[in-house]
């Protein structure tokens, strides 16, 4: 087979460039797609007939709790599990078409990489195995690994470990980028440092679905967020779109008025004690001020938030669980 | 979008030879260089049979002969079983085993990695350990012990012992597929410590007890012992073919056992 880089062609190496998107358009237009797709270790169900797509330059999270069924969909969509029913399709084909796996990079979670090996040489490892890697320069400069180019694996921190195994994600120079948890036990600074990295992938125009349980993360870096729990998508919109979906504000202060009383209020979805303060999450805060203030002339250390993400997400995980019992 | 165009893209995807054979040298030599690292597993498997051997047939029993043959040549033989044995084993058992267990093996099959490629670096890997064992331990007796042979004698000797780890690095590839990280180290050593005595590895195999000889005749590593003594014209002047051919249905049931592991792994066991 000749290479295509040896083409003298002008307009035959044209038509190969741009011959590259079609087989995105044949599967209306997702890179990767689980179409009514079961997964069952034994009696546990991982996954329940989902439905999801990749679409092509986007960010994608699939946020959950754990055991929600994250890794499984990212096994599923990179050929290492088979489904129990439903189909699979990366790049309009099988997931474990060798030729799909030139396009796809991986970071899973991982025990053990072995740890005599040095860092230059997994990635060397790796990108022998596609057609065109990246320069190993530019693998390590997309990892933030150049200072640790001859350290051995065993003898890294925690957060240059995840850079190394960020780096045999995108040394093939894939299309398509799986993060499954990719800052899972990190301290807030290696992850803020691996954000910007995956920024800086999605930059240049990589289509990446990454998994975490961290919504800060889901929201920091997603396009699109699809919430998942025990097996089934429950949301999916942007991450604004999922913080509307539910209780818009939180309002703390500290009150003499019932419990019971506060929650007959207009909008309120849910009154918490905290502490000495009370919390109330409501669809909108100002006609719970109104009658709150009127009520109780001494209340005191009022703050008014929107609820975030996480808040978002607790309750639609805990709606999700009750409308599946 | 004419189909000349999706044929060539198509075709670009696929490896020239060049490529795939690049592919697996990298894997073995990054296999090698991470074995040879790993202090553990030097010290077992290199160091073993070469201290047994300067013990027993360098220190001790120097100037003694078993059935004829002077004890530091025998040694070589038996000695040499044993190590080939180690390295095949730990070299792809453990490997197998930790890699599964602990997620790194599915990173692997995700990448573009031609499978067989993992598992041929396993195996020529020990085949180079096992060689620099037989290499070690010839060394020590030729420049302690008083070996001599014909050169092609030695290489007779050493292809025979290399040649013959392969039924262990199979076994090997078996035992990866139904142990785990912890427990594959220890279940080697309970299979493969008493298969070396049973075979005559350490106390010779005449001085064995009637019953353990029968049980001899059916394990994988008293049939590489006796060809290789053959080579070396201490065996017991049986037929060679038959001994090969033991070694290799214990191959073949090995691959086999491996196989039905690999694809429980890739859950395509029942299509």
């Amino acid at each position: 087979m000749r290479r295509m880089d040896t083409l003298k062609e002008p307009a035959l190496a044209a038509t190969v460039e741009r011959a590259r998107p079609t087989d995105v358009i044949r599967s209306n237009g997702a890179v990767a797609t689980l179409e009514r797709v079961s997964k069952n270790y034994g009696s546990i169900r991982a996954l329940s007939s989902v439905d999801f797509q990749v679409r092509p330059g986007e960010v994608v999270a699939l946020l959950g709790p754990n055991g929600a069924g994250k890794t499984t969909a990212v096994k599923l969509l990179l050929g290492l599990l088979q489904p129990n029913s439903g189909k699979v399709r990366v790049f309009g084909g099988d997931p474990t078409n060798p030729e799909n796996r030139m396009r796809t990079g991986a970071m899973l979670q991982v025990g053990r990489v072995p740890e005599t090996l040095r860092v230059r040489e997994h990635i060397d490892l790796f990108s022998t195995y596609y057609q065109k890697p990246m320069p190993a320069t530019a693998v390590l400069g997309a990892a933030g690994l150049e200072k640790l180019n001859d350290r051995k694996f065993g003898d890294l921190s925690g957060g240059q470990k995840q850079r190394v195994l960020f780096a045999l994600a995108l040394c093939g120079n894939p299309d398509l980028l799986f993060l499954d948890e990719p800052t899972v036990g990190l301290d807030v600074e290696a992850r803020r440092m691996l954000w910007e990295e995956i920024r800086q992938l999605v930059r240049r125009g990589k289509t990446v679905l990454l998994t975490t349980h961290y919504l800060q993360e889901a929201d920091a870096l997603a396009d699109r967020v699809a919430v998942i729990n025990k097996g089934e998508i429950i949301a999916e919109g942007t991450p604004a779109q999922i913080k509307a979906q539910t209780a818009g504000k939180k309002i703390r202060c500290i009150t003499q008025v019932p419990l019971a009383s506060l929650r007959d209020l207009p909008g309120v979805s849910e009154v918490k004690e905290d502490r000495e303060a009370i919390e109330i999450h409501a669809v909108e805060a100002e006609p719970v001020l109104r009658e709150l203030l009127a009520w109780d002339k001494t209340l005191s250390g009022l703050e008014v938030t929107s609820a975030g993400l996480e808040d978002a997400f607790l309750a639609l995980t805990q709606e999700g669980a009750a409308s599946v019992n | 979008m004419s189909t000349a165009a999706l044929t060539l893209t198509t075709g670009q995807m696929q490896r020239s030879l060049g490529h795939t054979l690049t592919i697996y040298l990298k894997e073995a030599k990054y296999e090698f260089f991470k074995y040879l690292r790993l202090r553990v597993y030097t010290l077992s498997v290199l160091s073993f049979p070469i201290m047994f051997y300067i013990l027993f047939g360098l220190v001790l029993n120097a100037h003694e002969a078993i059935g004829g043959m002077r004890v530091p040549t025998y040694l070589i033989a038996t000695y040499g079983t044993f190590g080939v044995m180690g390295a095949s084993l730990f070299g792809t058992a453990a490997g197998l085993a930790s890699d599964r267990g602990l997620g790194w093996l599915e990173v692997k099959r995700a990448s573009p990695m031609p499978p067989f490629a993992y598992f041929a670096a396993k195996v020529i890997v020990s085949m180079i350990f096992s060689t620099i064992i037989v290499l070690a331990l010839f060394a020590l007796g030729f420049a302690l012990g008083g070996v001599r042979m014909p050169v092609v004698t030695f290489l007779s000797l050493l292809g025979t012992l290399v040649l013959g780890s392969l039924p262990f690095s199979a076994m090997g590839l078996a035992l990866g597929y139904f142990t785990g990280p912890n427990s594959a180290p220890p279940t080697i050593n309970l299979i493969y410590l008493p298969m070396s005595f049973c075979s005559g590895l350490w106390v010779p195999f005449m001085f064995l007890p009637k019953v353990v000889q029968k049980i001899a005749l059916v394990l994988p590593s008293y049939h590489l012992s006796q060809l290789a003594l053959e080579t070396v014209g201490a065996g017991m002047h049986e037929r060679v073919t038959a001994h090969w051919e033991v070694m290799l249905a214990f191959t073949m049931i090995c691959l086999g056992v491996a196989r039905i592991g690999f694809q429980r792994d890739q859950e395509k066991m029942y299509g």
